[in-house]
């Protein structure tokens, strides 16, 4: 087995050694650790970029990476599969990991114990979640996943933390029951967890075990919806999402996307087009929830006064517009989708990291305005002060008004910037469901979907407009905030990713086009998970 | 079996629910350790019931199949029980910090007026 075989299982095993060596480091030794996480930090960005390029390597049939843990056949032993949309995610996951690591070196990561260490399991449980190909491993990732986003929640203490925190335990640890009472359905029905074996047993459920089947698939998709944020059941997220610190409010960007992402793959996967009788099972959920969710999302986002209020709405708006664009079922909408993703979840990430920055210069009497900021409490400011080493940038306000001005565009979905592609993307595929200005009636669903994608945007840019006025323009003594070269870095460097993947506008939006193709038509998914050679044992040495 | 199974599974769940719909933390995690019991219970149930077959098949011999009961969600059961325990312990280290900071024993921190 060549090396390259093993990196599939690197991004698992990577971010555990680094977390559990640690743990063996007292917390005074804050700098060794700081290092050694961002050093492994670093290599799993390397190594996700390299997984990239492999799934990406052959463009004429689409390969798919199967590693089989314990040497197991398929359908028996538990697999990691990297295809296309993994190891989009697994480096979308990487990118957001380097930032907001970076951005916590310079004063969050000293505000509690273990930052590190439940930072490096959070990213293994994302990665985990990102590759498996087994649902009860899937369960799996995602608690660990969760227990280290609970430790990371209430980083840095204090009451709203502790209260935000405990409303998104309860909730996550409910979608956890939930989750197992699905998984458990869908075993009793099929008689089997591989995400590859389902989809070829799926058709061939007998109808009277197809409803249970369904109910398993429902409830399954709830505990997913949760944590995507989906309308009834997305409460929790803004508030728990604006009392985290800014580096895990960054990092937690990426945790909505997960449930989008298993939606997005068991959806197309298992009730998808070859699933016979329960083809397109939830669609119409998808699609209507989604629209919900836009909907609350929007008029969240102009009923925020506090920032991080608003980019929790925002990720409302986010995962709406996914989950709707899922619900359509269709290989041109999703490709959409999947660069608004990227797209969206660089600029909330990068918007959560520099609200802190902006926040940090403002003078509570300028606020007063604000009211209702004060119902969501002020004790985020009872870090404890420390002299603070590093470089301080020069022209600190100008450059964070950039970064706001850009973050804007992206949020709002403008030109120049990729969020205008990724919106203008969504919007074509909607209307032009077969080919540009081939398509007939377009239906009044698409309609309304298209008023709320564009309304969303309206209300994001009237929504950052008035945030940036009240906060570059309206201070008469403006108080520069200190901001160091090591906090601005990341912002910049997530919008630089932006600007990168409107740059190379094309090569991206193939690459997304080719995942698309692949998730509508999970043939070769599936021939490649249950064909997977085993390794031939290892020839012994002969002992004598 | 298969009724007290069931009315077990549901009573468990039911006062689950109810306790988790309720405004003290104490009742939310007792509410949520019924529900993970009756999900194990579930899980366990999922692998159909059956009254003395053991899940291990011996090595060597040739196996009949039906005499064996399905060994997966058994195994999934211990895993959950394991993450469940896990979890509920880390909660009421959050539910103990939350009653120390804000002074109540309310989910949301603040008695209702």
């Amino acid at each position: 087995m060549l090396l390259s075989d093993h990196l599939i299982i690197l991004p698992i095993l990577l971010p555990l050694a680094t977390g559990a060596l640690l743990l063996l480091f007292d917390e005074r030794r804050r700098v060794l650790k700081a290092l050694i996480s961002a050093v492994s930090v670093l290599m799993l960005a390397i190594v996700a970029v390299a997984l990239l390029r492999l799934a990406d390597a052959d463009t004429g049939t689409p390969t798919t990476g199967v590693y089989l843990l314990g040497n197991w056949p398929a359908p028996f032993g538990i697999v990691l599969v990297l295809d296309r949309l993994s190891a989009l995610m697994l480096t979308l996951t990487a990118m957001l990991a380097c930032a907001s690591l970076f951005y916590s070196l310079a004063r969050w990561h000293k505000s509690g114990p273990h930052f590190h260490t439940l930072f490096q399991f959070l990213l293994m449980g994302l990665n985990g979640a990102f590759l498996t190909g087994d649902l009860f491993n899937l369960f799996v990732f995602f608690e660990v996943l969760l227990a280290a986003s609970y430790g990371l929640v209430l980083h840095g203490s204090g009451t709203l933390r502790v209260r935000a925190g405990l409303h998104y335990i309860v909730i996550n640890l409910a979608g956890a029951s939930l989750f197992l009472i699905g998984v458990s359905l869908i075993y009793g029905v099929t008689g089997t967890l591989n995400m590859a074996d389902l989809a070829v047993r799926i058709p061939a459920v007998p109808e009277e075990n197809r409803m249970l089947l369904e109910a398993g698939g429902a409830i399954l998709g709830v505990a997913f919806l949760v944590k995507a944020g989906m309308w009834p059941l997305s409460f929790w997220l803004p508030t728990a999402y604006m009392a985290a610190a800014a580096p895990v409010a960054a990092i937690f960007v990426i945790l909505s996307k997960v449930g989008v992402y298993i939606i997005l793959r068991l959806s197309l996967l298992l009730f998808g087009a070859g699933a016979g009788a329960s083809s397109g099972f939830g669609e119409q959920w998808l699609l209507f929830g989604g629209m919900a969710t836009i909907a609350f999302g929007a008029i969240g986002v102009l009923a925020s006064q506090a920032m991080g209020r608003l980019a929790g709405f925002s990720i409302l708006v986010s995962s709406g517009t996914l989950l709707a664009a899922i619900g359509l079922a269709e290989i041109e909408v999703t490709s959409g989708a999947l660069f608004y993703m990227v797209s969206s979840t660089l600029t909330i990430s990068a918007f959560f990291l520099l609200i802190e920055l902006v926040e940090r210069a403002q003078d509570p009497a300028a606020d007063i305005l604000a009211v209702t900021r004060e119902a969501y409490g002020d004790d985020l400011d009872d870090e404890e002060e420390e002299e603070e080493v590093g470089v301080a940038i020069p022209a600190t306000l100008a450059i964070l008004g950039i970064c706001f001005a850009g973050c804007g565009l992206l949020l709002a979905g403008m030109p120049p910037l990729s969020g205008f592609i990724a919106k203008f993307a969504l919007l074509t595929a909607m209307m032009n469901p077969e080919g540009f200005g081939a398509g007939g009636v377009i239906p009044a669903m698409i309609w309304a979907l298209v008023a709320l994608l564009i309304l969303s945007g309206l209300s994001a840019m009237i929504a950052m407009t008035r945030a940036g006025i009240r906060t570059f323009w309206a201070p008469i003594e403006g108080t520069v905030p200190r901001v160091l070269l090591i906090e601005i870095v990341p912002v910049a460097f997530l919008l630089l990713l932006c600007l990168a993947i409107t740059v190379q506008g094309g090569p991206v939006m193939r690459y997304m086009e080719a995942t698309a193709r692949s998730l509508h038509a999970p043939e070769n998914y599936i021939r490649d998970v249950l064909s997977a050679p085993r390794m031939p044992a290892p020839a012994r040495e002969a002992h004598q | 079996m298969e009724l007290i199974l069931a009315i077990g599974i549901g009573v468990l769940v039911g006062s689950g629910v109810w306790l988790l719909l309720r405004p003290r933390t104490y009742q939310v995690i007792v509410g949520l350790s019924l529900i993970s019991y009756g999900v194990n219970l579930f899980i366990f149930s999922m692998g159909r019931l059956r009254v003395n077959a053991s899940p291990v098949l011996p090595s060597g011999a040739p196996v009949d199949p039906t005499q064996y009961t399905d060994p997966i969600p058994q195994a999934l059961v211990l895993t959950a029980i394991v993450i469940g325990f896990a979890t509920t312990a880390l909660f009421l280290v959050v539910l103990l910090a939350s009653r120390g900071l804000t002074g109540s024993d309310h989910v949301d921190g603040r008695e209702p007026n």
